[in-house]
């Protein structure tokens, strides 16, 4: 059964804080719950299905259902890193679809910044690769820098090829109040900053930040009695890498085929996109998701993302117009849901006059979870305006 | 800069890999082999991750390989948020699969992509010892 036209997203909304030392995480999940159903013209007793990561305070989403106070009949608080709000949007849809429930709320919410809980999958047990690759110091920039690494090995892609990715989002995020930095860099200010793990410099990593997200969504005929413009759900793919005991290919990604699922679903060619919201924990990574998704031939994201390709509204591909998580937030070490937030701005044309695409009407959602070259979750979605 | 000092967590041994970490206290590397699909794999564990069978045999790896892919990284986090800037590195052992170890007994700025490495031992303390790897040195 295809979701395709089953489902719409009704409400959107992102935290605007980034530093948030007074608010517990459950309530910054129940603000951003709120706000997204407030801009659908709804309210919590509506809801009958519930999604969140599985790094939600509590026991899943149970303990978030519990103090929201949600009536249920459908809950999936499945993981897939970053990568999982698009993955849940695919899951609401199919749940609507099926009648399992007919409002959807999918939330993200947490403090990175302000607590000491940096290192992502520390409370998720004792993972069987710990003795393995933790304990050699593998920490998440080093893992992405070995992609990019051998990436610049296999393909002769260079730094400053990177550093367009960030420059992009600078540009972008200059018209966000809320961006974490609104600063404009160069490529050279890029390439100049330290190394963290190389060839990553500290300007290719995304920011660390508090805050959230959330969207609703809507069975088809609820979005026709809201007065707002809904957001259709055309397509939805994942995939999930690993090191395949050990015989990983760590240039190519998950993307492969969550984005050939995605696109299959829809029934839309890459040539249609108008706008991506490209996961971006680094910028590697949204070179990667470029070649795989298949925007350009595997190894060409370097030459593609030269010459303003990226920037909006003249570029070829405008990704992340909000400053992406390079610029803007990076809320719970998960940037996938902020990259459907924004896609739901560009095809309601709410984004930022300055970055607005004009006449979008498909965009693109990707994220990329977990750990880049050893244990990777994909999921991408195609959106698009209410009459697509 | 030198990254021999580098630390050196004791492994928590687990029933399925309770053999690697024994070899590793006598110098050896062992790899598991599919007795069905034959194709080597590492980390140990109980199915073949290529072929979904449970006959795995460890056998001993030469412990050589060359560098897949490779990062000086200064961002440490747990045992390693005090080791300064060490190198983290993908090993493609002649056995075929990669794995993620140290590169030792390097000048890190001298490293290359397809060099050739030899794994070393380090000693944790516990009942395991890591295996790193540093650069063959060729005789001239």
């Amino acid at each position: 059964m295809s979701i395709k036209g089953k489902a719409f997203i009704a409400g959107a909304y992102e935290h605007p804080g980034r530093e948030l030392p007074d608010k517990s995480i459950p309530q910054i999940h129940a603000e951003v719950a709120l706000g997204a159903l407030a801009d659908a013209g709804l309210g919590l007793a509506d809801v009958d299905g519930y999604f969140c990561g599985a790094d939600a305070p509590g026991l899943g989403g149970l303990a978030m259902a519990d103090y929201l106070g949600l009536n249920l009949r459908h809950m999936d608080s499945s993981d897939m890193g970053g990568s999982v709000y698009m993955s849940h949007v695919g899951h609401a849809a199919a749940a609507i679809a099926s009648g399992k429930c007919r409002v959807a709320l999918i939330t993200l919410g947490g403090r990175p910044r302000t607590t000491s809980l940096r290192a992502p999958g520390q409370l998720m047990g004792e993972p069987p690769e710990k003795y393995f690759e933790p304990i050699f110091g593998a920490n998440v920039s080093a893992l992405y820098a070995l992609a990019a690494q051998r990436h610049m090995y296999e393909y002769g892609t260079t730094s400053e090829q990177l550093a367009e990715i960030k420059v992009a989002a600078s540009v972008h995020a200059q018209y966000n109040e809320n961006a974490m930095l609104r600063k404009v860099v160069t490529v050279e200010e890029v390439v100049n900053s330290p190394i963290v793990s190389s060839p990553l410099h500290r300007l290719d990593c995304c920011v660390v930040t508090d805050g959230g997200g959330a969207l609703v969504l809507v069975a088809d005929d609820i979005a026709a009695t809201l007065d707002r413009h809904c957001v259709k759900i055309l397509g939805h793919g994942e995939a999930v890498e690993h090191t395949r005991g050990g015989w990983q290919d760590i240039t190519t990604t998950g993307g492969v085929r969550s984005g050939a699922d995605a696109f299959g679903e829809a029934g839309v060619s890459r040539a249609d996109i108008d706008y991506v919201g490209l996961y971006d924990s680094f910028t590697i990574t949204v070179l990667l998701a470029l070649e795989d998704l298949g925007f350009c031939p595997k190894g060409e994201g370097g030459k593609f993302v030269q010459d303003g390709a990226l920037q909006s509204p003249n570029g070829r591909l405008p990704f992340n117009t909000d400053g992406g998580s390079l610029c803007n937030n990076h809320p719970a070490n998960r940037g996938g849901m902020t990259k459907i937030i924004e896609a739901v701005r560009q095809l309601r044309n709410e984004a930022h006059p300055a970055v607005q695409v004009p006449d979008c009407e498909l965009a693109l959602a990707h994220g990329t979870g977990g750990w880049l070259s050893t244990r990777m979750g994909n999921a991408t979605v195609i959106l698009g305006r209410e009459g697509a | 800069m030198s990254t021999t000092e580098l630390p050196s967590p004791k492994p928590e041994i687990q029933p399925e890999t309770a053999s690697f970490w024994a070899a590793t206290l006598e110098g050896k590397l062992l790899l598991q082999r599919c007795s069905d699909c034959g194709r080597a794999g590492y980390y140990p564990r109980f199915v073949c991750a290529n072929c979904h069978s449970t006959g795995l045999d460890d056998f001993e790896a030469t412990g050589r390989g060359t560098i897949y892919s490779y990062t000086v990284t200064t961002r440490g986090i747990l045992e390693y948020a005090t080791a300064g800037s060490y190198v983290l590195a993908m090993v493609a052992l002649d056995e075929g699969p990669k794995m993620i170890t140290n590169i030792v007994e390097c000048e890190p700025a001298d490293l290359h992509i397809g060099q050739t490495v030899e794994v070393v031992f380090a000693a944790t303390g516990g009942a395991g010892a890591l295996p790193r790897f540093r650069p063959v040195i060729r005789d001239v």
